[in-house]
Formats: C-alpha cells, sequence, structure tokens
C-alpha cells in the first residue's frame, strides 16, 4: 500500500470538502504541517472548523486559511497573536470555542482511541463547564468533555519511514500525536522520508497505522519567539 | 518599598524543594528560575511537552524545534524527557507536578483564581491555566497587590471570569504574602518597609 506523495496537493486530493472539521498539530508555529496548509489554501476548500491549540500568526501557519477567509470556526486554547483573527472574531465572522489546553489534547487523544467523552476537573466553576454535565466522583465534581473525531488530520514529524512510522523532534511533537490519532484519515509532512528498517522500532513516537498518506518538503520553521542569554565574558 | 518583580520571584522561590517538577507561569513567574536555592534541584515542566526546561540559548544557537510554552526560544538539558501534550496534561491532571506559580489578575479570599479575560477587551484564551490550577498540587500566584487603578486584586470574590474555583494556596505579592486558609487570608509576612496597616488597607478580602 503506498502511503507516499509527491506534493501537499496530491496527497489532499479527495479528502478536501466544504465544512469539514480539520485537526491540526503544532503548538504556536512550533511543528505546524506548514506545507498541508499551503496545500488546503490552494484547494480554496471552504467552512471549515480547525481543532488546533493556536491560530498561526497572520502570515505563516493557520493564519493564512484566516486570510482567505476558508475558516468558519476554530477550537483552540490560545489566539493572542493573531490580528486578523482577532479583527474576523470579534466582527462575528469567525466562531471561537476556547478549550483549556489539556481538555484540547485529550479530547483529540480521546477521539483517536474511540473514547467519546471523560470527565475532568479542568474548567469545573468556570464558563468553560456551561452547558456541560457535571458528575461528582468521590466527593469532587467533573465536567464532561467530548473526543474530537475529525475528518482529516494534519500534521508534521521529523523523520518517517514509508509506512508512516513517525519521530518528532524536541518540542515540535506538542499536538502532532493527538491530531494525528483523531482524524478519520491523517495526512502526515516530514523533513525526511527515511528508508523502512533504519527507524529504531522502540523509538518510535507514533506508529504508522496512524498514518495514511505522507509527504516530504522543505520547512521554513519559523521562530515567533527569538530570545537569546549573554556570552559570559572572560 | 514593597518588593519588586526579582523580589517576588525570589520570594516564590522560597517555596520549591528539592526533587519537585515545577510549572512556571508567563511573566513575573519565569524569573523564579532564577532564584531557585542553592542545594536544591527543581525539574521545570513546559506544557507545550518538556520536562528539564534549560536557560535561553546563546545567540545563534536557537532552534525553532525548541521552545516554551511563551513560545520563547530554550535549550535542554542532560535530563530533558520530551513528549507531547496529551501526555503532558496528563501528568499536569493526574496530579504529578508538585506545584505551579502562576500570574494572576484577582485573587479571591476562598482561592478562587480570574487570570485569563477580561470581558470587553480582547480574549487571548486561557491556554494552559485551567489545566494546571485543576491539576497541580499546590498553586502559588505572584503578583501586584492592586491594580493599576490603584484597586486591591485581593478581593472576597473575583469580579473577572474565573480559571478556577478554590483553587489557590498562596500569595505572593508586592506588599506581602497570604496563604488562603479556611474563612479568609492569613498574613504569613510583610515585604520590607511595607506595615500590616498599609497591607490591609490595600487588601479586599478578609484576613483571618
Amino acid at each position: 500500500m503506498k502511503k507516499i506523495y509527491g506534493s501537499a496537493r496530491e496527497a489532499l486530493d479527495g479528502v478536501l470538502f466544504d465544512g469539514m472539521l480539520i485537526a491540526a498539530g503544532g503548538f504556536g508555529l512550533c511543528g505546524i504541517p506548514e506545507l498541508l496548509i499551503d496545500g488546503i489554501v490552494a484547494a480554496g476548500t471552504k467552512d471549515l472548523t480547525v481543532a488546533s491549540n493556536n491560530a498561526g500568526v497572520d502570515d505563516f501557519g493557520l493564519g493564512k486559511l484566516l486570510a482567505t477567509r476558508q475558516i468558519k470556526k476554530m477550537m483552540s486554547s490560545y489566539v493572542g497573536e493573531n490580528a486578523e483573527f482577532m479583527r474576523q472574531y470579534l466582527s462575528g465572522e469567525l466562531e471561537l470555542e476556547f478549550n483549556p489546553q489539556g481538555t484540547l489534547a485529550e479530547r483529540m487523544r480521546a477521539g483517536g482511541a474511540g473514547i467519546p467523552g471523560f470527565y475532568t476537573k479542568t474548567g469545573v466553576g468556570t464558563v468553560i463547564a456551561e452547558g456541560k454535565e457535571v458528575k461528582n466522583f468521590d466527593g469532587q465534581d467533573y465536567i464532561l468533555e467530548r473526543g474530537i473525531f475529525a475528518d482529516l488530520s494534519i500534521v508534521k514529524a521529523w523523520k518517517a519511514d514509508a509506512t508512516g512510522n513517525a519521530v518528532f523532534r524536541k518540542t515540535a511533537r506538542n499536538f502532532n500525536p493527538p491530531a494525528a490519532m483523531c482524524g478519520r484519515i491523517c495526512i502526515m509532512e516530514v523533513e525526511e522520508i527515511v528508508p523502512t528498517g533504519s527507524l529504531d522500532p522502540d523509538m518510535i513516537h507514533l506508529p504508522g497505522i496512524y498514518v495514511h498518506r505522507l509527504i516530504q518538503g522543505t520547512h521554513e520553521k519559523r521562530i515567533e519567539q527569538r530570545t537569546v542569554r549573554q556570552r559570559e565574558t572572560a | 518599598m514593597p518588593w519588586d518583580r526579582n523580589q517576588m520571584a525570589a520570594r516564590a522561590a522560597k517555596e520549591l524543594r528539592d526533587g519537585m517538577y515545577v510549572n512556571l507561569g508567563i511573566g513575573i513567574p519565569t524569573l523564579v528560575s532564577n532564584y531557585i536555592p542553592e542545594g536544591i534541584t527543581v525539574t521545570l515542566q513546559s506544557e507545550n511537552g518538556m520536562l528539564g526546561m534549560g536557560p535561553f540559548p546563546y545567540e545563534g544557537e536557537e532552534d525553532a524545534d525548541l521552545i516554551n510554552a511563551g513560545k520563547q526560544t530554550i535549550t535542554e538539558l542532560p535530563h530533558t524527557a520530551y513528549f507531547d501534550s496529551a501526555t503532558s496534561f496528563g501528568m499536569i491532571r493526574g496530579g504529578k507536578i508538585a506545584m505551579a506559580i502562576l500570574g494572576a489578575m484577582e485573587v479571591s479570599e476562598t482561592g478562587d483564581l480570574a487570570n485569563w479575560m477580561i470581558p470587553g477587551k480582547l480574549v487571548k484564551g486561557m491556554g494552559g491555566a485551567m489545566d494546571l490550577v485543576a491539576g497541580v498540587g499546590r498553586v502559588v500566584v505572584v503578583m501586584d497587590h492592586a491594580n493599576k487603578h490603584g484597586e486591591s486584586k485581593v478581593l472576597k470574590s473575583c469580579t473577572l471570569p474565573l480559571t478556577g474555583t478554590g483553587v489557590v494556596d498562596l500569595i505572593i505579592t508586592n506588599m506581602g504574602v497570604l496563604e488562603v486558609v479556611p474563612g479568609g487570608l492569613k498574613l504569613l509576612e510583610l515585604a520590607d518597609g511595607v506595615t500590616e496597616a498599609e497591607l490591609r488597607a490595600a487588601t479586599e478580602a478578609t484576613l483571618v
């Protein structure tokens, strides 16, 4: 079975439709599926709901899909870095569902594991709990959160073999594994496709069972907040 | 003279104990890492998927794949471990993180915390704050005692949308240190040069 495709456009062919729910990996601009986002911009798919911790910046990442008005709704925990996002949200053009960050990650993981809902302490007694079932376990209140079952997952890894066994690098792993798990179809972009057998089976971060289509490409990997320390001078 | 940002961070660092896994919020809490007492080892968690967070990199050594929860470039340490966001918040929700040191807009005398949203103003989101306060063992808040209009941020009950209810254990402000106890807040310490009368006058919450 062939998983490797030649480009984002080819990999996205036949899986996109207007109004779909897409789960995207990444934290800030770190570990985001830049090539697949560009591919969806080019495809012009509309009325998207996107589950992603953040919404990119104005000219990079998911910000590109906001600029083209392809996103109808975001499910995110933090969206502070994007002026166009705020403009669309405040004018009512864009829907926003805030999720606590851990709840969002667990909703993706749960969806991928076939779990339709779970109870969590996070958000009890806050606006996040409004309209949600509250259940008491052993004297403590918990709220019911739903698993996310996405139509498509778009994720980015460092390396993968031809079967989709994937390895991430440093904190670029973040939401990519849970996002990959919760999609009916998962497309992964990597910096390098390596020969099958060259990755240590004990060191696979995401088994290829979760990955249906795979592309390799060059990534800009933009840094959002460049912070450095001075070298001590002797 | 009330405490400045660095003195507040230094005071918060005294809450750290050897072997703790700790999550530091953005702002003054980040400065706490500069004041970890001699002879104790704490491991800093960054909720985007890292234990064992190191200092900022030297210029030219920044790595786009290595950032903290504030999206700043950082470095790793010999004992660093990386993991995904679901695992990261699993350890937070599961109570494995001993302490979180966080900033705040308002705290109430029952330990309610508001630190993510001002209605009518730009709302950026709660990020991981709600998960942290619900899950970690001990929540320490570091903030100014009053807002920029001179109004107390240490209240009988919070006016802003909450991050969590009954979650705060200790409040460190520029005026002193308050512990959340049954019935209100207990004054543990005054900042240098601050009198108890001054702190009481600046506090709306019940002091017991």
